[in-house]
C-alpha cells in the first residue's frame, strides 16, 4: 500500500557487486513528493550506490524497492524507460554527450520522450538562459569549464520536468558562489513541487536548505539524523 | 542568436537537416560520432556486394545460356549415316530424310551440308586433307531432326526404326543425350554461383555483427547515458541500425558500380568467343534489375542485422 505523498520507498534494501560484501545495507526509506533531501556520509560510504539505486542505474542485491507506485524490482525492463523519464539525474561526473553542443545535450532527454523539434527550441534556450549559458549554445562539453559543464548537466537533468531530481556531487566542481547559485536552483524546482535529493559531504551546503531532510549514510547504512525519514513532518503549504 | 532566436549552426545547416540530425532514432545518427563512409564497413560492404553482385550474374548468365541451349536441343535429334562410301552415303542420306520426314511429331529436318561438316572437323585435322591426300576422310552424313515437342525415348526409337529400314549404317542420338554432361557441369556452376551468393550474404551478415558490436562497445557511455535519460532499446537501435544503414547503402552503391564494370568487361570478352553456348548467356533486363537489388538488399541485411544485435546486446544492460 501506498502512503499518501509517497514516491519512493525502500524496504530492507541490500546492494552487493558481485561475490563483495554488501556496499548498502537493509536500507529502510521513503521519499514524499516536494521534500529536499540531503545523502550525506564520507567517501566510500555508499552514497553513489544509493543514488543509482534511486535513479535505476542499479537493481538491488535484495529488498523491494516501490517508485510512483511500481514495484521497481520486478518491472518489466520494457517499463523501466518510463520510470526513468520521471527521474532527472545530475552526475558527480555530468556524463555529458561529447560530441553533442550544450543545445543538443540538453535537448536529448526531451528528444528520448519523443517531443518534436519545434517544441525542444524554445524550452532548451529558455534552461540554458535560466543556468546562465544561453552565449555557449553551440559550444561542446570539452570547450566549457566544469561549472558550465556542471549547469549544462544541471539543465538536462531538469529540461524534462521530473518528478524526482536526483544530483550526486553537484557542487563539488564548482567555485562556493556558483555552489550557492545551483543550491539556489534546486531550491526553485522543490518549491515548484520537484523532490531534490541531493548527496554531498560539504555540511555548510545542509545549513543552506533550512527545511531539508538529512539522509547519513554510514558504512552503507543508513542513519537518520533528523528523524524524518520515519516521521516526515507536515507537507509545507 | 539572432532575433528571431536561431542559433548560427541552425542558419547554417538549414530547419530540415537540422530536423533530421536531432531526432534521436529518426535521425538522429549524430548520437553515435560517425563520418558517412569513414572506417572499414562501408568498404567491407562494397567489396561483398562486389562479389555477390558477379557471382550473381555468373549464376543468372549460366542459367540463361543452359536454358536457351536446353530450348535448342531439347526437340533435336542427330541422325548419322556411317558409310564410308561417298555416293552410297549421299543417296542414304536422302533416304533417310525422306523417310523420317513423313513420321509425325517431325517439325523440321535438315541435311548438314558438306562444308558445315568440314568445317567442324577442321580446327582438330586442318583443311585441304582431300586436296593433300588424294582421297576425303568419310565423314558420315549428318541429318539435323527438329521434333514438335520433346526428344523422348519413344520418339527417338520410332525414327531409329524408320531409318534402320533404309539403312543399317544410320545411327539416331537424341542431342540432349551428348549434351548432358556439359549441362551437368554448368548447373554445378550454377550452383556454385548460388552457394557463393548464399556465403557472401553471411558474410556480410558477420561483417555487420562485429561492427555494430565494436560500435556498441566504444558508445556504450553515450547508451547508458540514454538508457538513464528514458531513452528505450528501440531508440537506441534505431541510431546504430540507421548509422549502419548509411554505411550499407554507400558501400553497396560502390559495390555494385564495381561489380557492373567487370561484368561488363567480362562479357564483352565473352561475345568475342562467339562460341554457341556462351552468346545463349547474355543477361537479360530481369537479370539487371536483380543485380540491381543486391545492394538495397544488402542494406535492409545490415540494418536488420544491426538492430537484432544491439537489441540483443542491450537485453544484458538494465
Amino acid at each position: 500500500m501506498t502512503a499518501e505523498g509517497e514516491i519512493i520507498h525502500f524496504d530492507n534494501v541490500g546492494l552487493r557487486y558481485g561475490t563483495e560484501r554488501e556496499v548498502l545495507s537493509d536500507l529502510t526509506f521513503t521519499l514524499y513528493a516536494g521534500r529536499f533531501y540531503f545523502l550525506t556520509g564520507a567517501s566510500g560510504a555508499g552514497k553513489t550506490s544509493l543514488l543509482k539505486l534511486l535513479y535505476l542505474a542499479q537493481r538491488p542485491s535484495r529488498g523491494a524497492v516501490r517508485m510512483f507506485g511500481n514495484d521497481a524490482i520486478t518491472l518489466s525492463r520494457a517499463s523501466l524507460p518510463a520510470l526513468r523519464r520521471r527521474i532527472g539525474v545530475v552526475f558527480q561526473d555530468f556524463r555529458l554527450v561529447p560530441h553533442l553542443s550544450a543545445f543538443d545535450n540538453v535537448a536529448l532527454p526531451l528528444r528520448v520522450a519523443g517531443h518534436g523539434e519545434k517544441d525542444i527550441a524554445g524550452p532548451v534556450r529558455d534552461i540554458l538562459e535560466w543556468v546562465g549559458l544561453s552565449e555557449r549554445i553551440d559550444a561542446v562539453p570539452a570547450t566549457l569549464s566544469g561549472g558550465e559543464q556542471q549547469r549544462i548537466a544541471i539543465a538536462r537533468a531538469v529540461i524534462g520536468r521530473p518528478a524526482v531530481l536526483v544530483a550526486d556531487e553537484p557542487t563539488g566542481n564548482v567555485d562556493p558562489e556558483m555552489a550557492l547559485k545551483l543550491l539556489r536552483l534546486f531550491e526553485m524546482l522543490n518549491r515548484q513541487g520537484t523532490t531534490v535529493v541531493v548527496a554531498t559531504h560539504d555540511l555548510d551546503l545542509l545549513r543552506k536548505v533550512p527545511d531539508s531532510l538529512i539522509m547519513r549514510l554510514e558504512r552503507g547504512r543508513l542513519a537518520d539524523p533528523t528523524g524524518a525519514l520515519r516521521h516526515p513532518p507536515a507537507r509545507r503549504t | 542568436m539572432s532575433r528571431d532566436g536561431t542559433t548560427r549552426r541552425e542558419r547554417r545547416l538549414g530547419p530540415s537537416m537540422l530536423h533530421g540530425m536531432r531526432r534521436l532514432g529518426g535521425g538522429g545518427a549524430e548520437l553515435i560520432p560517425q563520418g558517412r563512409m569513414s572506417g572499414p564497413m562501408p568498404w567491407v560492404i562494397a567489396i561483398m556486394v562486389a562479389l555477390t553482385a558477379i557471382a550473381l550474374a555468373a549464376g543468372l548468365s549460366i542459367g540463361n545460356a543452359v536454358s536457351a541451349a536446353k530450348a535448342e536441343i531439347e526437340g533435336g535429334v542427330t541422325i548419322q549415316i556411317i558409310e564410308p562410301r561417298e555416293d552410297t552415303r549421299d543417296r542414304q542420306t536422302r533416304d533417310v530424310a525422306k523417310a523420317v520426314q513423313q513420321l509425325p511429331g517431325v517439325s523440321g529436318l535438315r541435311i548438314v551440308p558438306r562444308e558445315e561438316l568440314d568445317s567442324l572437323i577442321e580446327p582438330w585435322l586442318g583443311s585441304g586433307i582431300a586436296e593433300a591426300t588424294g582421297s576425303a576422310i568419310p565423314v558420315p552424313a549428318l541429318i539435323d531432326v527438329r521434333l514438335a515437342t520433346g526428344a523422348t525415348p519413344q520418339r527417338v526409337e520410332t525414327i531409329r526404326t524408320a531409318a534402320r529400314k533404309v539403312t543399317q549404317a544410320a545411327r539416331v542420338d537424341a542431342q540432349s543425350s551428348w549434351l548432358r554432361p556439359v549441362f551437368e557441369a554448368m548447373v554445378s556452376l550454377q550452383i556454385l554461383a548460388i552457394a557463393l551468393v548464399a556465403l557472401l550474404t553471411l558474410a556480410l551478415a558477420a561483417a555487420v555483427l562485429l561492427a555494430a558490436r565494436s560500435a556498441l562497445g566504444a558508445n556504450r557511455d553515450v547508451i547508458e547515458i540514454v538508457h538513464l535519460l528514458g531513452g528505450t532499446d528501440k531508440q537506441v537501435a534505431r541510431v546504430f541500425q540507421r548509422s549502419i544503414g548509411f554505411d550499407a547503402a554507400g558501400g553497396g552503391a560502390v559495390g555494385l558500380a564495381l561489380a557492373l564494370v567487370v561484368i561488363v568487361l567480362l562479357a564483352r570478352r565473352f561475345e568475342g568467343l562467339g562460341a554457341g553456348l556462351v552468346d545463349n548467356g547474355a543477361l537479360v533486363w530481369s537479370d539487371w534489375l536483380l543485380l540491381a537489388l543486391v545492394p538495397i538488399l544488402a542494406t535492409l541485411l545490415a540494418m536488420i542485422t544491426a538492430r537484432f544485435t544491439v537489441l540483443h546486446a542491450l537485453r544484458k544492460m538494465l
